[in-house]
């Protein structure tokens, strides 16, 4: 600093008011440099990144009790020091000035009233009227009564212990997590190509492409770590090359060698003509599909995942099974694929032909190693386990997988949706590790290594995300709980969906967050949670990286974690007030029991003391149940992955290491999977084995394009696209929060085309309604931002909490995996 | 050192409390009911001013202080670097990128810029002059010192 001014000098008072203000001391002496280490050290811990999926490590330094500083972890593979502008300002997303510090109930005259008003209760008198509420729905309706919307956000053992009471206490399957907005399409495509979730490849295929095709994704802004390693790739090596595909042009558009902007829905007919260009160029891998790949023909006219009494619904041939398939020939494969030739597929798309032609033959030249990278552009559509198929299908044909640099990717959302939300299996149809709650065997084994009695687990499958807001709309779920999650912002068509099924007078919402989000105001019952850092944690990244992290600073108020609130919840209910007599009466041992004896002091969980947390730490959880309660939950939860390719690491590694990726054999990471040499569980001599399937082999899937459930027409003539921006993570409850990334981007604008705009007579900053069918918005249009539209299509980011897009989008999902295509609906656009 | 955060924390909690007593907590909302939607406010200009400002912790990225409109930063140029480059600062004045932004991923020194920095974008952003709707409460660690030093205490 040159020199003190006056303004300086303003602001030397203002931040000693501040500090008066604040309780702090003022420093008498004018020392302007402090250098006794005993002072100035801060204590450096690592952590795992709160935001997306790329799982970055980083490093929290803190001091009496305060997150001080954050940065990148230079140990990490992940981001080797990099952070992107969020994941730099960390250290300030728990303070935000209204951190919920003790529950709310909605009360009117001291008595709980669904449209009183918000007032501080303890958490015995929370916990209270939440037991009242679910006892008196279990008795009767049964556990279908009941729901649960849980998180990709959500720590692996929250995670697990939130399933774990569900299936297993409560006897209810209606728990599913926010992932299913999210990555459930990308599960559907892995579990139908390969018959096992999650890439085969890992973030070392970076480093090793040398072509790299970005389907639909936008990873300067949603990636951006692992967009400076394409970046280092691509400028390092000026061989390499960058294709950019999407709806409109956004920021990874900067680094495209080949930029495309397709028409939506036309992602399916370009990926067939690729499969056929690579058939008609003789360039299948004819030795590698022979030994190593089947061909399927799925059933087609399958629906659009709206309600059942929806026209659409009621046309479509396969609603019922949307997921089925017969076998097929290859010659009948590249029959199919025939019809897709390149002047269709650029009369189909509006692309170029040439550019098409040019990514074809990324694909098609046996030289060039290729990364496909995909993430909500393919998986919110309703044809998203489809387009997951169709990229399989390519890099399948040509054999290019499982070796560095060949990789279908699918990037993940959120920091744990594959940790927690995949891996857990926190999915209405899903048990830990792959299995599904319809298996008999699948349950046994649960049933087995959770110390409980056969028939524990219910078969059905219960109700996925958006069936749970329509249920909750139709009064069939009357308790409700959600967890670190802010979905009424998130979740498709609030205005016909969400908000009259979170307000349904049947109904008890129950919402635990950090803060006051849109969904805490929609609830009846807010619980202050303790986020991050706040406890100890472990999220799974889009590599199969598990990572661990120490709680480092205590929580504000009574606010606790997720994970006690669960475990504490449980020791309101009798196995004799939840179970059935059939079951207790069988296993009379059970009885009398309350669920945290039999879920959690099980003998398993409760099994690894206090004194084995490291001593340096706090662990609220665990401190106040008596036992290391993360570590038994962990190591229950791992028995389900040992030995069946999805093993981890004993507990205690994690904490030592920057993340392993699974599966960890005899100590070993993994990094490419289904490749002899990299894989342990490939069989010696067999090359290549996608062990997924019993037969070793991968499925290519002859599947056609289909419409998407809303189009624009006279009414509503543009399309609308959501999304994220860089700034903000998700719903903007912890980024908005922060200062520097609120005001870097306030608002939700409607990107728009500037002639559109001026067709309408709009300029930048012209306030406008965007309405459908279903809902409306008001903001401003944005005619020269960083997204820029084609004509026709506007993109509204969903951050903005003044501004829920949410109103507008439609509840159509993919009819296979129920995720919702956020990415296409009908809009016009008015002047307010 | 347990203290610290309680005493930061007291009068915040009192604010908060008092402003539950009602139905519209979303705090971020300005107190549109959830069914509605309150007017559009109108986009913010660019913080213009180029004076920079104090970083919250040294490992933050400097904020933009300027406007950025219509810079170029693709596959053929870098706006950015035409004032920020290490040759180009004595003719421009800006401050010159920081020396890590010249490390690869093994923390190698490289003879230029390292490409995995070369999206400025992705950590430095510029600000608005939009009002944040809601206070942070982080202290900066020159504060947490002063109280660390006050109280004589150790490291946490």
């Amino acid at each position: 600093m040159t020199g003190l001014t006056r303004r300086d000098a303003i602001k030397a008072q203002a931040a000693a008011a501040a500090a008066l203000a604040a309780g702090l001391p003022i420093p008498a002496a004018a020392q302007n440099l402090v250098t006794d280490a005993n002072v100035t050290e801060l204590k450096w811990s690592k952590a795992a990144c709160r935001f997306c999926g790329t799982g970055c490590s980083i490093m929290v330094a803190t001091k009496a009790g305060r997150v001080v500083a954050t940065h990148g972890d230079t140990q990490a593979e992940v981001n080797r020091g990099l952070n992107c502008v969020k994941g730099y300002f960390l250290s300030k997303i728990m303070y935000g000035a209204d951190r919920l510090t003790q529950p709310l109930l909605r009360k009117t005259g001291g008595e709980y009233d669904k449209n009183g008003e918000f007032t501080p209760v303890s958490w015995d008198e929370a916990f209270d009227i939440m037991a009242e509420k679910w006892k008196k729905t279990l008795a009767e309706k049964g556990p279908e009564g009941i729901g649960m919307f849980g998180s990709g956000q959500w720590t692996v053992w929250e995670g697990y212990a939130a399933s774990k009471l569900m299936k297993a206490g409560f006897r209810s399957n209606n728990i599913d997590p926010n992932a299913r907005h999210c990555m459930a399409s990308a599960v559907g495509g892995f579990m139908r190509t390969f018959g096992i979730d999650e890439p085969m490849g890992c973030y070392d295929d970076f480093e090793n492409a040398d072509a790299f095709v970005l389907w639909g994704s936008n990873m300067a802004e949603m990636h951006p770590i692992l967009w400076t390693r394409i970046t280092d790739r691509r400028f390092s090596h000026p061989h390499v090359k960058v294709a950019v595909l999407s709806t409109f042009t956004h920021r990874s558009f900067d680094l495209a060698d080949i930029p495309a902007v397709f028409t939506p829905h036309s992602d399916l007919v370009i990926l067939n003509y690729i499969a056929n260009y690579i058939i008609q160029n003789e360039a299948v891998h004819k030795d590698f599909v022979a030994k190593h790949v089947n061909f399927k023909r799925g059933n087609q006219d399958i629906g659009y995942g709206l309600r059942p009494e929806h026209p659409l619904e009621q046309a479509a041939e396969n609603a019922d099974k949307a997921g089925g398939a017969e076998p097929m020939s290859f010659e009948e494969f590249a029959e199919f694929v025939s019809e897709y030739t390149l002047e269709k597929a650029a009369e189909m798309s509006g692309v170029p032909a040439e550019t098409l032609e040019k990514i074809a033959k990324l694909y098609a030249d046996p030289d060039t190693k290729v990364m496909s990278l995909w993430t909500m552009g393919v998986n919110q559509h309703t044809r998203g386990v489809w387009v997951n198929n169709l990229l399989y299908n390519i890099h399948l044909l040509t054999g290019k997988i499982s070796t560095p640099g060949n990789s279908p990717f699918s990037l993940t959302g959120q920091p744990s949706a594959c940790g927690t939300a995949r891996e857990v299996g926190t999915f209405s149809h899903r048990l830990p590790a792959d299995m599904v709650v319809k298996n008999p065997e699948h349950r046994a084994y649960a049933e087995k290594i959770w110390k409980l009695p056969e028939g524990t687990i219910p078969g059905w499958v219960g109700s996925h995300a958006v069936k749970q807001n329509r249920d909750l709309k139709d009064g069939k779920i009357n308790c409700y709980w959600v967890q670190v999650n802010n979905n009424m912002q998130a979740a498709p068509n609030m205005m016909e969906e969400g908000l009259p099924g979170y307000r349904n007078p049947d109904n008890f919402i129950v919402v635990s967050d950090a803060y006051p989000t849109v969904t805490a105001e929609a609830a009846d019952l807010i619980l202050p949670a303790a986020m991050w850092v706040e406890k100890e944690g472990a999220y799974g990244n889009a590599e199969r990286r598990t990572q661990f992290w120490y709680q480092l600073v205590n929580a504000p108020g009574e606010s606790k974690s997720d994970l006690w609130q669960l475990a504490e919840f449980s020791k309101r209910f009798t196995t004799d007030e939840v179970w059935p007599a059939e079951i207790l009466d069988a296993n009379p041992e059970y009885k009398g029991k309350t669920l945290f004896e039999v879920l959690f002091a099980n003998g398993k969980v409760d099994k690894y003391e206090l004194s084995e947390k490291a001593r340096e730490y706090g662990n609220h959880e665990s401190e106040d149940f008596g036992f290391y309660i993360q570590k038994g939950l962990f190591e229950e939860y791992a028995e389900f992955g040992r030995g069946k390719a999805h093993d981890l690491a004993p507990f205690d590694t994690y904490h030592e290491v920057r993340g392993l990726r699974w599966p960890v054999v005899d100590g070993k990471e993994t990094l490419w999977r289904f490749k002899e040499g990299s894989d342990p569980y490939v069989k010696p001599g067999a090359d290549y084995e996608f062990y997924g399937k019993p037969d070793g082999k991968a499925v290519i899937f002859a599947l056609p394009y289909e419409p998407p459930a809303e189009s624009p027409d006279d009414e509503y003539p543009m399309w609308l696209a959501t999304g994220r921006v860089l700034e903000h993570w998700h719903s903007g409850s912890m980024t908005q929060r922060v200062p520097e990334l609120y005001q870097a981007v306030p608002d939700a604008l409607c990107y728009m085309h500037p002639d559109d705009a001026k067709a309408q007579g709009f300029r930048r900053g012209t306030e406008v309604r965007i309405i459908s069918r279903r809902g409306e918005i008001r903001t401003r249009v944005e005619t020269r931002g960083r997204n820029k539209p084609p004509k026709g299509l506007v993109f509204v980011p969903w951050f903005d909490a003044r501004r829920l897009i949410n109103k507008v989008t439609l509840d159509a999902t993919d009819p296979i995996s129920k995720q919702t295509d956020f990415k296409k609906c009908a809009v016009r656009i008015e002047a307010v | 050192m347990k203290h610290l955060r309680l005493a930061i924390l007291a009068a915040p909690i009192l604010l908060a409390s008092a402003a539950f007593a009602q139905n519209q907590v979303a705090t971020l909302r300005n107190n549109a009911p959830l069914a509605e939607e309150g007017e559009a406010t109108q986009i913010p200009g660019i913080v213009n001013t180029d004076i920079r400002q104090v970083r919250n912790y040294p490992d933050q990225p400097p904020l933009i202080p300027h406007k950025t409109d219509n810079y170029q930063v693709d596959l053929n140029s870098n706006k950015c670097l035409t004032c920020h480059s290490r040759t180009a600062v004595e003719v421009s004045q800006a401050p010159m990128i920081s020396v890590t932004h010249f490390m690869n991923r093994e923390g190698q020194t490289l003879a230029a810029v390292s490409p995995r920095r070369y999206f400025c974008t992705q950590c430095h952003v510029v600000q608005t002059n939009a009002r944040p709707l809601v206070e942070n409460e982080f202290v900066d660690v020159d504060k947490v010192l002063d109280y660390v030093h006050s109280k004589q205490g150790g490291a946490d």
